[in-house]
């Protein structure tokens, strides 16, 4: 396959001879290069099965390479290396190792929903790039991300009340990320936002933040849901633990 | 009245689904909405007892999910309350209920599973096409269009530069938007216009605008900062370039997005940006002949007022 992505080629793979003379003819530099040839034989063939067990990854086998995804990235546009053809190419060969080397930055799809928007086989990349970021957590390859704890805040909290109440969201995340509420940007924006709210809104806003905005009536429908989850859970964690076994 | 602007009879009175943003950050969207619709002789009746939709998170945890979180308020507002139109003003929110539909038209498995849970939770089963979800935009446009629009306008946003900027969740992915894409009047997911159209109604010079449909970053709003600062910085000064006096937003995820990475990018990167944002409802709101205090533009983080002063709007 030709490679169009050039940041696909790592710098350690590729090889020249600074100064290089064959038959008389000057091939130094950039005329000598070429990329270092690599045995792989530590493919995981369950790689496909994992992922799709994870929420958002069931469509992943429709893939046709085509790279639509990857070319209406707005994450792509930032880093070059994000890249969502590559990742569902590597996931469907079972090159385990390959991926890990991206681990730290797939969490980082902003779920623009660009890449389903043009996908021509309905592969819903957006979602297989929430599962790859799940199946990389649940494996222990990364720490839980900071999208991940936001998460797992905001669905704590639906499943709680029903409703969220942002200054909540915004707090417990805070916290369980452990990073300072107290930063320049974000006292300016406190400021701007108290500047123009009338008092009673304010009060009101307060008063929401601790009675917190419940739903009536939710009990049976958090029930129904944890208990959905929980299945759902138990479902994934048995085609891990078989693929885990062979 | 324009004959081609299909004007519809069932929007004078809908089911109002304001989502949790609208209670919080977004009070502003949700009180010149209000305002606009009381303008305009439309009737908001908000769904009793609503729940969130899930936003952005809910669907990580569990898709299906979040599709029940959607299909619980349009079973309310169906079966509970009689109503066949379920207006969303926020685009998350907007989606979700969208995104339930299509799943439980098109999936077994979503069918099944909401199946389940309606019954658990004791709410009643939801049906492919029980109610219709439309977002502000679809509202107005089709229940008042732009000529009687035109014909209300009071204050004219004659000489203010508008951006319209519409996000992410109000035109993708295009599948679940049946109605969109449909020829004239309705809704292109390439290049919106229905806030255009709307905005230029009251007088507005609309821009043209590249980043219409740019994505602000907003499901990683906190969790990625540094990856939405440079989105929202795009955003902003691409409107600048374009010559932009103001950003009217139709997303309340977008909007305080676009507000606090505005101030983030001074703070972080030193790159300031000029054109301010505000809600599309607050400046129909303006057209009207509504005051700034009633359409919340005080409450907005960007600071407006000046400009909208200057302009002989407030």
């Amino acid at each position: 396959m030709p490679i169009h992505e050039k940041s696909l080629i790592r710098p350690e793979n590729l090889r020249e001879h600074e100064r290089l003379d064959i038959d008389g003819i000057d091939v130094s530099g950039p005329w000598s290069t070429f990329i270092e040839s690599r045995v792989i034989n530590d493919y995981n063939e369950d790689l496909e099965d994992e992922v799709a067990a994870f929420p958002g990854g069931s469509l992943i086998h429709r893939c046709w390479q085509c790279g639509a995804c990857t070319n209406s990235c707005t994450v792509n546009a930032l880093n070059p290396d994000f890249n969502p053809r590559y990742w569902i190419y590597l996931v469907r060969l079972g090159m385990e190792q390959e991926l890990i080397r991206d681990k730290d930055i797939i969490w980082q799809c902003v779920s623009c929903h660009k890449c389903t928007h043009v996908c021509p086989r309905d592969v819903e990349p957006e979602g297989v790039m929430k599962a790859l970021s799940h199946w990389l957590e649940y494996k222990g390859h990364t720490p839980k991300s900071n999208s991940m704890h936001f998460d797992e805040e905001f669905y704590s909290q639906v499943l709680q009340t029903g409703k969220i109440e942002e200054g909540r969201v915004i707090r417990n995340y805070f916290n369980r990320t452990s990073q300072p509420l107290f930063q320049n940007w974000l006292i300016r924006m406190a400021k701007g936002l108290i500047r123009g709210l009338p008092f009673v809104l304010l009060m009101k806003m307060g008063i929401a933040t601790v009675l917190r905005p419940k739903t009536k009536d939710w009990k049976a429908s958090s029930d129904a849901i944890s208990e959905y989850l929980d299945e759902r859970v138990g479902e994934r964690n048995s085609v891990i633990d078989r693929t885990d076994q062979q | 009245m324009d004959k081609n602007e299909n004007l519809r009879n069932d929007l004078q009175r809908v089911a109002y689904y304001p989502g949790c943003a609208l209670e919080g950050s977004g009070h502003a969207y949700n009180r010149s909405t209000k305002q606009v619709g009381k303008k305009l002789g439309l009737d908001l009746v908000e769904i009793e007892d609503w729940n969130c939709c899930g936003a952005m998170e809910v669907k990580n945890i569990d898709p299906e999910i979040q599709n029940f979180l959607s299909v619980r308020n349009m079973s309310i507002a169906k079966h509970k309350m009689g109503f066949d139109v379920v207006m969303a003003p926020c685009n998350g929110c907007y989606h979700n209920l969208k995104k339930a539909e299509h799943d439980i038209a098109h999936r077994e498995q979503t069918r099944t599973v909401l199946e389940k849970l309606s019954k658990k939770s004791k709410v009643p089963e939801y049906k492919a096409g029980d109610v219709e979800t439309i977002h502000a935009l679809d509202w107005i446009k089709h229940a008042i269009g732009e000529t009687n629009l035109a014909r209300r306008v009071k204050n004219s946003l004659e000489g203010l530069k508008i951006a319209n900027y519409y996000g992410c969740m109000y035109t993708r992915p295009r599948h679940i938007f049946p109605e969109k894409d449909q020829g004239e009047n309705s809704e292109s997911t390439s290049n919106p216009h229905f806030m255009d159209d709307l905005l230029r109604a009251a007088g507005a010079q609309i821009i043209d605008f590249p980043l219409k449909t740019a994505c602000c970053g907003g499901a990683h709003t906190l969790s990625d900062c540094d990856t939405s600062t440079r989105l929202v910085v795009n955003i902003l000064q691409a409107a600048e370039t374009c010559g932009a006096d103001v950003i009217a937003t139709e997303c309340p995820t977008c909007h305080s997005g676009l507000e606090m990475h505005q101030i983030r990018a001074e703070e972080t990167l030193n790159i300031t940006t000029k054109p301010v944002m505000l809600y599309f409802t607050q400046l129909l709101g303006l057209a009207l002949g509504l005051s700034p205090r009633k359409l919340g533009i005080q409450e907005n983080i960007s600071d407006s007022l000046d400009l909208l002063r200057q302009r002989g709007l407030a």
